[in-house]
């Protein structure tokens, strides 16, 4: 039964199912849209600001870990942008999804459609941003030396994809949660920063004492960003990370799905 | 032919606000929390069982808290019923309150697509019925200009302007037909008697007798989560009016004076 519900929820009302199909994909483009545009308009420096965020901050770290504490990266500066344009989408995501539900109350009180359709929006938003900045993580890593690779080719959809999934995952588990615990909102933020520092952005993974490696086996975002790294700084796939990268995202989709499954009848109870 | 039908239905929604309340309260209070859980409840819909033919009009009336917007949720397929059964035949329109769904940075042509896309249409739908939606809503002039410079009764036009071209079998309607200038009531009515004459199925939530007493042949009448009275528009408003001028004159002259 509760496979059936998941079912009905992921394809609409239509019985017919190339025109529900059709109608998923349609829902999905139109709300995507609608938050780029959203994004965009009214701010002149729209697309400058998403680019200004990481960079301001690639210099903050720049100064107090490359200058000050002097951590013993070569060039420092390229291997924070090259890492924090990927954080920037993992913490917009994961920060926007405690309130997706919320922020739609009215209409899911009333309209009975695939409201996952709102998280795939929200992360797709994001990683329309982070699309749109890869020509400065593209140019980052070339002026640091890197050469451009057929490896970016295949490896930055395949990545930008299992980075959406992981974030589609947990953001739904998220949402969902929220509207039954709405202490979870403050949990995220926290957790986004914690996660943030346990992650390796400002330090490389080779700087990670021996006993503690295994540890970000825990971090769901680890693999995903080593995997970026490696990707545009030496143009290779780095396998163990990609591999995990990809279980992670597995799991977080089928989580997500499944919790989303069992709750979404009582949404409207709750909202 | 029924187009939507109750058999028996009972819901009944758990408090939630322990969890609500926070975190804290729930890690010092476990015991509460689960007794609070398993205990304390809310019977919204009572056993309720009622039958509404293809094309008829049936207004609910009933005070806050008696359980018409349960019903309009479990008509649209939003709430599980807890025991019973729920049918609803067909593609199911909620007319949606003021500016749910629209979004008032973006324009009017904007908001025509989104709307009709989170209402159930595929984006080829909504534009075959685009120039039907416009003109119905008479928008034109504004349909590049962003939803924040509409007045009330423009959004409000245009929101039943896309819900009307839905091609809904059953209508829900909660309460907002008294938005917008004279003229686009009346053009809403012409509409609405147009869908019955069509066959739609018009289910219309209100508190005030007014707008039902016009539109509705049927009245449901709840009361704390059961059906107090059914039947025909006239005898059934005539009763709830009546028991509403006597809680009235309950609180005008206490008892005891």
């Amino acid at each position: 039964m509760i496979a059936n519900l998941v079912l009905n929820s992921m394809t609409g009302r239509e019985s017919d199912r190339s025109t529900s199909r059709e109608y998923l994909r349609d829902l999905i483009l139109v709300l995507t849209q609608k938050e780029v545009q959203v994004r965009y308009r009214n701010t002149w420096l729209g697309y400058a600001w998403s680019l200004l965020h990481p960079l301001t901050f690639a210099i903050v770290y720049y100064i107090a870990f490359g200058v000050i504490m002097r951590v013993p990266i070569d060039n420092y500066a390229g291997f924070l942008i090259v890492g924090l344009f990927p954080w920037q989408w993992i913490s917009q995501a994961l920060g926007t999804a405690p309130n997706i539900f919320l922020a739609n109350a009215s209409l899911v009180k009333k309209v009975n459609f695939p409201w996952n359709a709102l998280v795939v929006s929200t992360v797709g938003n994001f990683g329309v941003q982070f699309v749109l900045s890869l020509p400065v993580m593209a140019g980052t890593a070339l002026w640091y030396g890197s050469s451009p690779s057929f490896a970016w080719l295949i490896g930055i959809p395949v990545l930008a994809v299992i980075q959406f999934a992981t974030l589609y995952g947990l953001s739904l588990a998220i949402a969902c949660t929220n509207l039954f615990f709405r202490d979870l909102d403050r949990l995220v933020s926290l957790a986004i920063a914690f996660l943030f520092f346990l992650t390796p952005i400002t330090y490389s993974v080779r700087m990670v004492p021996a006993g503690y490696e295994p540890l970000l086996i825990l971090n769901p975002v680890a693999p995903i960003m080593l995997s970026w790294q490696q990707l545009f700084l030496s143009g290779r796939f780095l396998w163990p990370s990609f591999a995990a990268a990809v279980v992670i995202a597995t799991v977080s989709v089928w989580f997500g799905t499944w919790l989303y499954g069992r709750l979404s009848l009582r949404f409207a109870e709750v909202i | 032919m029924t187009s939507i039908a109750f058999h028996r239905v009972t819901k009944w929604y758990p408090r939630y606000h322990h969890v609500m309340k926070g975190l804290k309260h729930s890690l010092l209070h476990p015991v509460d929390t689960i007794r609070g859980f398993r205990a304390e409840g809310f019977l919204a819909l009572d056993n309720v069982s009622f039958e509404i033919a293809r094309g008829e009009a049936v207004g609910f009336i009933g005070a806050n808290g008696s359980g018409k917007s349960t019903t309009l949720g479990l008509m649209a397929g939003v709430l599980a019923p807890h025991t019973g059964e729920v049918i609803a035949q067909g593609r199911v329109a909620p007319l949606l309150e003021l500016g749910s769904g629209f979004h008032f940075d973006l324009t009017g042509r904007e908001n025509i697509f989104i709307n009709g896309i989170l209402l159930g249409l595929t984006r080829r739908q909504v534009q075959e019925r685009f120039e039907d939606i416009v003109r119905f809503s008479e928008l034109e002039k504004f349909l590049d200009q962003p939803l924040r410079t509409y007045s009330t009764g423009m959004v409000a036009r245009l929101a039943f302007s896309i819900a009307a071209h839905l091609d809904p079998d059953i209508l829900l309607i909660d309460e907002i037909l008294s938005v917008g200038d004279l003229h686009f009531q009346v053009k809403c009515r012409k509409k609405i008697d147009e869908f019955r004459r069509r066959g739609v199925t018009i289910i219309l939530v209100s508190h005030a007798s007014g707008d039902i007493r016009a539109l509705c042949d049927r009245v449901i009448w709840l009361e704390a989560g059961r059906i107090a009275a059914q039947g025909p528009s006239g005898e059934v408003l005539a009763a709830y009016e009546q028991a509403q001028s006597r809680e009235m004159e309950g609180v005008l002259r206490p008892t005891g004076t």
